[in-house]
């Protein structure tokens, strides 16, 4: 088994708001993220496929079909976007780095077994970079326990 | 299948190559393994063979496996793991980043 981890990079916004909690809950849990205009990050994306190598190709994945899926399914809705607005999956959820690397999550699955049919590679990780001091991973292997 | 990757006179890479070993301290050294030695091992059996050469004429086995990141880490791993068990430390991972938007892992065919 072999982990190919390909990088991407998306600029967007979010405002970190919940509708569940009140105006003075909201700015004491979020803090600045609770600006009423929002903010932006330079977000990078990692994912990591794993699987056995194709024994003609020698290849885990074809990384152009891996990029296709990511730009079509992710990067194209996402960059320079305002999650609050612009994002279905955002209209009633937190964009929060956690909300944002499911919704990747789930965008991806969507439409896997079309992109990579036979059942390899499969989706191992997701790593989402908000800030130099910030990043967030969903690991599927462990999820799947 | 490969695009730019197939055209016919190669292209290179500034490869970056992550070695991991994994183990408890020795009591005496404090260490897992003796990096000098690692350097040395990672040197002799990796770095002089294949730096600045065409993978696909002057390293064998590329001259009869296409030379994929994920053959060459293979080929890493495999040159290496004889090398890094026996003692306290055995080899845990290998890590090669063809581009820094694009890196495989490989932790032996028991991971």
């Amino acid at each position: 088994m072999i982990r190919v981890t390909r990088r991407y990079r998306f600029a967007a916004s979010h405002r970190l708001h919940s509708d569940n909690l009140s105006e003075e809950q909201n700015r004491d849990l979020y803090g600045k993220c609770n600006n009423p205009y929002g903010h932006g990050h330079d977000y990078v994306l990692e994912v990591t496929v794993a699987g056995p190598r194709d024994q003609r190709s020698g290849l885990v994945a074809p990384i152009a079909s891996l990029d296709k899926l990511v730009s079509s399914e992710v990067l194209q809705d996402f960059d320079h976007r305002f999650f609050n607005a612009d994002v279905r999956e955002f209209a009633e959820l937190v964009p929060t780095s956690e909300n944002i690397i499911r919704v990747i999550e789930e965008r991806l699955k969507t439409r896997w077994d079309t992109v990579f049919p036979g059942g390899w590679p499969r989706l191992e990780a997701i790593w989402l970079q908000e800030t130099k001091r910030n990043r967030f991973e969903l690991n599927e292997t462990e999820n799947a326990r | 299948m490969y695009g730019a990757a197939a055209n016919p006179n190669g292209h290179g890479h500034n490869y970056i190559l992550e070695v991991t070993l994994e183990g408890e301290p020795d009591p005496v050294s404090g260490m897992i393994f003796d990096l000098k030695r690692l350097k040395d091992i990672i040197q002799q059996s990796v770095i002089e063979p294949m730096d600045h050469r065409f993978l696909n004429h002057e390293v064998p086995p590329f001259d009869k496996v296409v030379p994929t990141a994920e053959n060459v880490a293979v080929e890493i791993w495999d040159r290496l793991q004889p090398q890094l068990h026996g003692g306290p430390a055995r080899l845990q991972n290998v890590r090669l980043y063809e581009t820094e938007d694009l890196y495989v892992d490989y932790g032996g065919e028991a991971s």
